[in-house]
């Protein structure tokens, strides 16, 4: 009886060794591509799925026997990236495509979970077509290639031309600083009650959609810092918050203290971003929202909220800057990168699908069915695409007066601590000056000390 | 073990302990894959989380992980946030567990006792639904219950009263509230064993002797069940210390961070700021303060014995 014990603790060992491997799934099928990619919140939002699909046949069908497995992650953006990070850290979960966000790829291309496509991008002619600041979306401090853009955004103020007419506001719009914003908020607060003046996003819960759409589209209009009010490239060195810094958090609380915002508990709600385009402006109850390109492929007949008339309703006007100083304008520019893991099994594959994926053909519907503002020339000039969506013209041209945000390995832990700072002065929580202190100080941990003072600008 | 050790006992020279490397080896056999399952997946797991508490693991921004000593911890007592989530933390268990879930399981249960059958199978099957409902479900529920347009204000807007926004001006309150009201049944069903396990003749004898009821209650009852007392506080206590989905669903711990409880805080650190070794070293320091309670109630309870 006895040789049994090890026979048993062999048995059990060997179940468990079983149960963990296959926890991991296909991870060394050569013929299996494995895609992941975040998938809308929104139920009935399915572009990208439906244009995957799409691109997934026309694969299959190119290269018989090879096979893409399309791996949807649906969940708000912050939680995307820990997954896909969880994912990417192990050779038994690792997809070998992911969809990257700019903001996110130089952190993971530091924590060594992307794969250089240098070699690739030299032998590949559509390269060429990719404007210069695409190219170096997703370009790391090592001067290499890590993602292949497939589109970017720009952002300004929509407004609802109809209740401007209430309110006695021009139908061409067009603000020249932010206290022209604040005026024309004011006024509809007045004179047409009922409806929110103004949306800026703001706090920890939207995530990167308050920092980027909310926060820096204010600091970045106020020239702090040369026009580089959060990084300077030079130095290689974080700036602390200056001037420019307390300014944009006095606007946000300007903004909900003086209720010319969303209700509070509303604007720090996680999903306020899809109420936005879903509720409140296709319902008439916002004025004005300071929001992205691409909220027009919602209203389109395909779109998760279909609204034909949105075009005659809203009108679109460029972001000022905070006294009107040149340029006159702002907005802010991020997009999402195709990237190969490191611990991908089948990266030659996976670059094939990246290649299906930028035909000429499927790199316009894509931009159209996803509302991208183009990276690449012979997109931005096919009909297809600059007939897709009114307003797309416009955003398009926003193109010349925008910012990329700083790509460095540490920025996300940087723009949750803007979130935090936004949340902190918009709740009243804190002054605008002490939020912006605390900000300092959760900065030099952050950037190891490696920090500059916003200077004498402010 | 205790037939264990009668066995084992008869033929050696030390009768305390069972020898079970000698004679009986056998015995561990059925128990083999369970000990070796349970060191792989909680074990392992386990030992893992205290060795990354000790390094600056980060889930992305840093190709490599070193070895830190005790610097997260350091770090966590220097940390503002991190004071706030203990205190927090410490308010939201003496409010909805000690205070909330304790007491009312315990005033339920005894109504209970007095109640008709109709009225303790409603009641019952009222307060364990809230319990049987997945803790996620429950935080959904709540949330509509508190928000700005929820039922609560509704209610209090039928009955001409000011209504507020709770989970803004109260967080902390509300998500209290909302874990007294899942957890309460657990009480309850303790208690109302406890309850039911005191021999009527005391309580006869007492009411003979002209203790009333709330004497019968003070004197009698609670000196009675106060080992159930003890073990259904550490219990509660453990369980609303790692209450993290319920409070995640109704305020992600804002506004600002006005209901950001230790788990919370962690998931936090771990998670969105992708500070995997800070997260792990205050998960490691929950832990403690599970451990800190868990021993103040056992003290207590053996004291009584």
């Amino acid at each position: 009886m006895r040789p049994t014990a090890p026979l048993i603790l062999a048995a059990t060992l060997a179940a468990t060794a079983g149960l963990t491997s296959c926890g991991g799934g296909s991870g060394s099928d050569p013929d299996t591509v494995k895609v992941a990619y975040n998938r809308s919140t929104d139920n009935k939002i399915r572009f990208k799925d439906n244009h995957l699909a799409e691109v997934k046949k026309q694969f299959e069908k190119a290269n018989p026997g090879k096979k893409v497995k399309l791996i949807p992650i649906q969940a708000q953006d912050n939680d995307y990236a820990t997954k896909v990070q969880q994912m990417m850290r192990s050779p038994k979960t690792a997809p070998d495509l992911v969809y990257e966000d700019t903001f996110r790829i130089n952190s993971d291309i530091k924590a060594g979970y992307l794969r250089p496509l240098d070699d690739y991008l030299d032998k590949w002619k559509t390269w060429d077509q990719f404007v210069d600041t695409a190219k170096a979306a997703a370009k790391a401090e090592d001067g290499k290639t890590y993602g292949v853009p497939d589109g970017t955004d720009t952002r300004g103020l929509w407004f609802n031309k109809k209740i401007f007419a209430k309110a006695g506001l021009p139908a061409d719009w067009s603000p020249k600083n932010w206290n022209e914003i604040l005026e024309a908020a004011r006024t509809i607060k007045k004179k047409v009650p009922g409806v929110t003046p103004l949306n800026v996003y703001t706090g920890k819960a939207p995530g990167e959609t308050s920092v980027m759409q909310g926060f820096e589209m204010l600091l970045y209009g106020t020239g702090e810092a040369g026009g580089n009010p959060l990084y300077d490239p030079g130095a290689k060195k974080w700036v602390t918050g200056g001037k420019g810094f307390s300014d944009a958090l006095g606007f946000l609380k300007t903004v909900y203290s003086q209720k010319l915002g969303p209700d509070i508990s509303d604007a720090l709600d996680p999903n306020v971003g899809t109420t936005v385009f879903s509720e409140w402006l296709p319902e008439g109850k916002l004025a004005i929202a300071l929001d992205g390109s691409w909220l027009g492929q919602n209203w389109l007949k395909t779109g998760g909220k279909p609204w034909p008339e949105w075009s005659k309703t809203l009108g679109q006007a460029p972001m000022p800057t905070q006294h009107g100083q040149a340029p006159g304008k702002v907005s802010m520019s991020g997009g999402w990168t195709w990237a190969i893991t490191a611990k991908s099994k089948n990266p030659d594959l996976a670059w094939k699908f990246i290649e299906r994926l930028q035909t000429k053909d499927n790199a316009v519907t894509w931009d159209i069915v996803d509302a991208q503002i183009a990276v690449r020339k012979d997109v931005a000039q096919d009909p297809k695409y600059t007939s897709s969506m009114p307003g797309i013209t416009f955003f398009t041209g926003l193109v010349k007066n925008t910012h990329y945000r700083p790509t460095t390995p540490v920025y996300p832990q940087v723009s949750t601590a803007i979130g935090e700072a936004m949340e902190a002065a918009t709740t009243g929580d804190t002054s605008p000056e002490k939020a912006a202190k605390s900000y300092d100080d959760q900065l030099k941990s952050i950037a190891d000390g490696a920090t500059v003072a916003a200077g004498g600008q402010g | 073990m205790a037939t264990a050790t009668k066995v084992a006992a008869a033929p050696t020279e030390t009768p305390a302990r069972p020898g079970p490397r000698r004679g009986r080896p056998l015995r561990w056999l059925p128990l083999a894959p369970a000990t070796v399952m349970l060191l792989l997946f909680l074990g392992g797991p386990i030992a893992y989380c205290v060795y990354i508490a000790f390094t600056n693991m980060q889930l992305t921004g840093a190709s490599s992980t070193d070895f830190v000593g005790l610097d997260n911890f350091q770090r966590a007592f220097g940390d503002d946030d991190f004071r706030n989530a203990v205190v927090l933390t410490l308010v939201f268990t003496l409010l909805s567990s000690l205070v909330g879930q304790n007491t009312l399981g315990l005033a339920l249960a005894a109504l209970m006792q007095r109640a008709s059958r109709p009225v303790r199978t409603l009641t019952g099957s009222i307060v364990i639904a809230a319990w049987v409902v997945p803790e996620i479900v429950a935080g959904f529920l709540l949330y509509a219950f508190f928000r700005r347009e929820g039922t609560l204000n509704a209610l209090l807007d039928w009955l001409g009263l000011p209504s507020q926004n709770w989970l803004y001006t109260l967080p902390i309150l509300a998500v209290s509230f909302a874990n007294v009201w899942r957890g309460t049944a657990f009480s309850m069903l303790v208690y109302s064993a406890a309850l039911s396990e005191i021999p009527k003749e005391i309580t006869e004898a007492a009411e003979v002797d002209g203790a009333g009821g709330l004497g019968r209650f003070w004197h009698i009852t609670l000196p009675m069940i106060r080992r159930s007392i003890g073990t259904n506080l550490m219990l509660n206590t453990l369980q609303t210390l790692s209450v993290f989905g319920l409070i995640w669903a109704m305020t992600r711990g804002g506004p600002g961070n006005r209901s950001q409880t230790l788990p919370v805080f962690m998931y936090d650190q771990a998670f969105n700021k992708s500070l995997i070794g800070y997260g792990t070293a205050v998960a490691l320091l929950l832990l403690l303060v599970g451990a800190v309670f868990s021993v103040v109630y056992l003290r207590l309870m053996r004291e009584e014995v």
